[in-house]
């Protein structure tokens, strides 16, 4: 850990959150957060990620742990104290007042001076492109429109910390890329520190600057989002990011973290080892259907797998192929729509090569 | 008014739909006609509960307001009037306070006991009247209540309590609370949010639980008997005796004019209903 404040201004230790006194939610989250990150919670529904940002915002106690901001404890201030800015995922507009009383309200709170009000508020609805909109309520704008507002909201008083809770959840598909793009921009531009929890992988893949996988109250792996997908730490974070064949098999031995695996159909695999354990225990070998090919090119492949045809998914940029093993484990490769994309028919034998380097031993949980 | 039956109707069918429609009406006849009945005689220029033989001629010599003149002019009956309305005033005040205070704590997802708390409170809703006034008359009595503004004001409170907290619990379940959430995140204090955010919300059920409260404290006749001195007597109480005593038009124009008021309060519970289903249906939109 870097001694400089600045890498981290938030630090979670070992926060843990029980609501019925018997099981945890949250067992033992630690996490490190620098000051302007753009840091995700990424994780399945009950994983426990809407309670740390709970906590964080002072809306539950912490049962156990310390939440330091800039050096400070702040589970023992009220959340109204605590200067943290929050996106809703149903916006949690107030839809008695208009869009700029909305911006104003968090500035009224804390007294400052009229004038420097309007301003503050024009620079804010500016900033998120709906300068005319700001004597409309919240039921007269759409969806994308009202969560820019909310973000604005949350931004317009500079709190030290912005969390934001699945803020995107209720967009169709096409306005959740663009208030994707929306809050990044924002986040280069205003540089806020942010925590931001969703369970849509290529949302938090897209925006953040760091990932913390969150599954069954604890953090799996956290990294950037470059090393969560080409170096995942344990076979959830594998199975969960992205898509990935994951191949049954044994570890003979584990030499410099490169593993031997015996596979199911008694080839053998070398496979990187992620913590597979020494040699002799059971484990999976995930590789991801793009680093699968079946034509070989110019690089050297170490594993070369024999396959049968099944099917074949056409999907348009590329096609999606199903194989077989010999023991009937399904093998995915995604290739590219191209002039050597191969033809074959139901039933036809194939050869697969992957690379060790794009092959990671598990051990099974 | 033709009406059309879908083809697949018998004689029996119709017939069944045209007796639920005359039945429906005659319910309704018998529900408004005693009360329209009233508003006419009370202009009777005779000291008669009947239309006299000019009345129904229209003639305008047999109506006259000298009964609406007789209730300024009957001291009684102005403090009968002054008495209701500082009694109904005061004890929606209360009522509203309180029970829109109950209905948020009973909202409350860290609430303890909800339902045996609720039930207590809307109790005076259900046990039968006179036997809460009984029960009140010799409780206050012991805190020289009994016969005091204040004693009949905390009585009708206490009936008022269950109508505001069944409609403003009504209007909270459909609050979204990360809207609390977000004034607290914004630096807004609890109190503050409650006032700024909460309370503008939640104002129709607010509202209409006050006028729920409001008439029924201002028809109230049974615990105002009991706990009511001379000095206390209301508007209801005032016609109970004047039913008795002195029985002449008066009554009638006093009902009229109870009649007109309760008009006016529907008008306003249902402007108070369409507004805040406006309010709701945006939080659909949400």
């Amino acid at each position: 850990m870097t001694a400089d404040n600045a890498s981290h201004y938030l630090r979670f230790d070992g926060v843990k959150k029980s609501y019925d006194q018997k099981s945890l939610v949250v067992k033992d989250f630690n996490l490190d957060i620098a000051k302007g990150e753009f840091l995700t919670l990424l994780g399945p529904s009950g994983s426990g990620k809407t309670t740390v940002l709970m906590m964080m915002a002072g809306f539950e106690s912490v049962t156990s742990g310390d939440i330091l901001l800039d050096g400070h404890p702040v589970t023992r201030t009220a959340p109204y104290k605590r200067n943290i800015g929050m996106v809703f995922q149903n916006y949690a507009l107030f839809p008695h007042m208009s869009i700029a009383e909305n911006l104003a309200y968090p500035l009224k709170v804390r007294k400052m001076a009229k004038a420097e009000i309007t301003e503050r508020v024009y620079k804010y609805l500016k900033l998120i492109e709906l300068d005319q909109f700001g004597g409309r309520t919240p039921a007269q704008l759409s969806g994308g429109q009202r969560q820019r507002v909310a973000l604005a909201r949350a931004l317009i008083f500079k709190p030290s910390l912005v969390l934001m809770d699945e803020p995107l959840g209720a967009l169709d598909k096409k306005l959740r890329e663009q208030m994707q793009l929306e809050i990044t921009r924002l986040h280069k531009k205003l540089g806020f520190t942010v925590i931001y929890v969703t369970h849509d992988q290529s949302e938090a893949l897209t925006m953040s600057d760091r990932i913390a996988v969150f599954e069954d109250g604890v953090v799996q792996q956290c990294a950037s989002p470059e090393e969560l997908y080409e170096q995942p730490a344990n076979s959830f974070v594998a199975d969960f990011i992205g898509e990935n064949n994951l191949l049954p098999g044994t570890v003979i031995e584990t030499v410099k973290g490169i593993a031997k695996v015996k596979m199911l159909t008694g080839d053998e695999i070398t496979a990187r080892c992620a913590d597979c354990g020494e040699g002799n225990s059971e484990c999976v070998v995930s590789v991801r259907p793009e680093k699968v090919f079946i034509v070989p090119g110019d690089h050297h492949y170490e594993n070369k797998i024999t396959v049968k045809f099944t099917n074949c998914l056409y999907v348009g940029d590329f096609i999606r192929y199903f194989f077989e093993l010999p023991d009937g484990t399904e093998v995915v490769a995604k290739f590219l729509n191209d002039h050597v994309a191969p033809k074959l028919s139901e039933g036809d034998k194939a050869s697969l090569y992957i690379r060790t380097k794009d092959c990671f031993a598990f051990k099974v949980k | 008014m033709k009406q059309e039956f879908p083809g697949y109707y018998t004689f029996w069918h119709k017939l069944g739909a045209y007796s639920l429609k005359f039945s429906a009406w005659l319910v309704l006849f018998f529900l408004i006609m005693p009360i329209l009945v009233i508003l006419p005689l009370s202009f009777n220029v005779e000291p008669y509960f009947t239309f006299t033989p000019g009345m129904v001629r229209l003639d305008p010599d047999a109506y006259s307001l000298r009964w609406y003149e007789a209730i300024v002019e009957n001291d009684n009956w102005m403090l009968a009037i002054k008495n209701s309305f500082i009694v109904g005033i005061f004890a929606t005040i209360l009522a509203t306070f309180f029970g829109t205070l109950a209905a948020v704590g009973l909202s409350s997802q860290y609430m303890p006991y909800k339902r045996l708390i609720m039930a207590l409170l809307l109790s005076p809703m259900i046990v039968p009247l006179i036997i809460v006034a009984a029960g009140m008359f010799f409780f206050y009595t012991k805190f020289n209540l009994a016969g005091t503004y204040t004693g009949l004001i905390i009585a009708h409170a206490a009936l008022g309590i269950p109508f505001v907290i069944i409609t403003v619990t009504a209007t909270l379940s459909g609050f979204d609370r990360s809207l609390y959430f977000a004034g607290l995140s914004m630096g807004s204090s609890p109190l503050k949010t409650f006032r700024d955010v909460v309370v503008p919300l939640i104002r129709p059920g607010v509202i209409s639980g006050a006028m729920f409260a409001f008439v029924t404290s201002f028809d109230e006749v049974v615990l105002v008997l009991f706990l009511a001195g001379p000095g206390q007597r209301t508007i209801p109480r005032q016609m109970f005796s004047g039913l008795r005593e002195q029985i002449n038009p008066t009554i009638l124009a006093v009902a009229s004019l109870l009649i007109l008021i309760s008009i006016l309060f529907l008008l306003t519970l249902e402007y108070l209903r369409r507004r805040s289903e406006r309010l709701r249906g945006l939080e659909h939109i949400n």
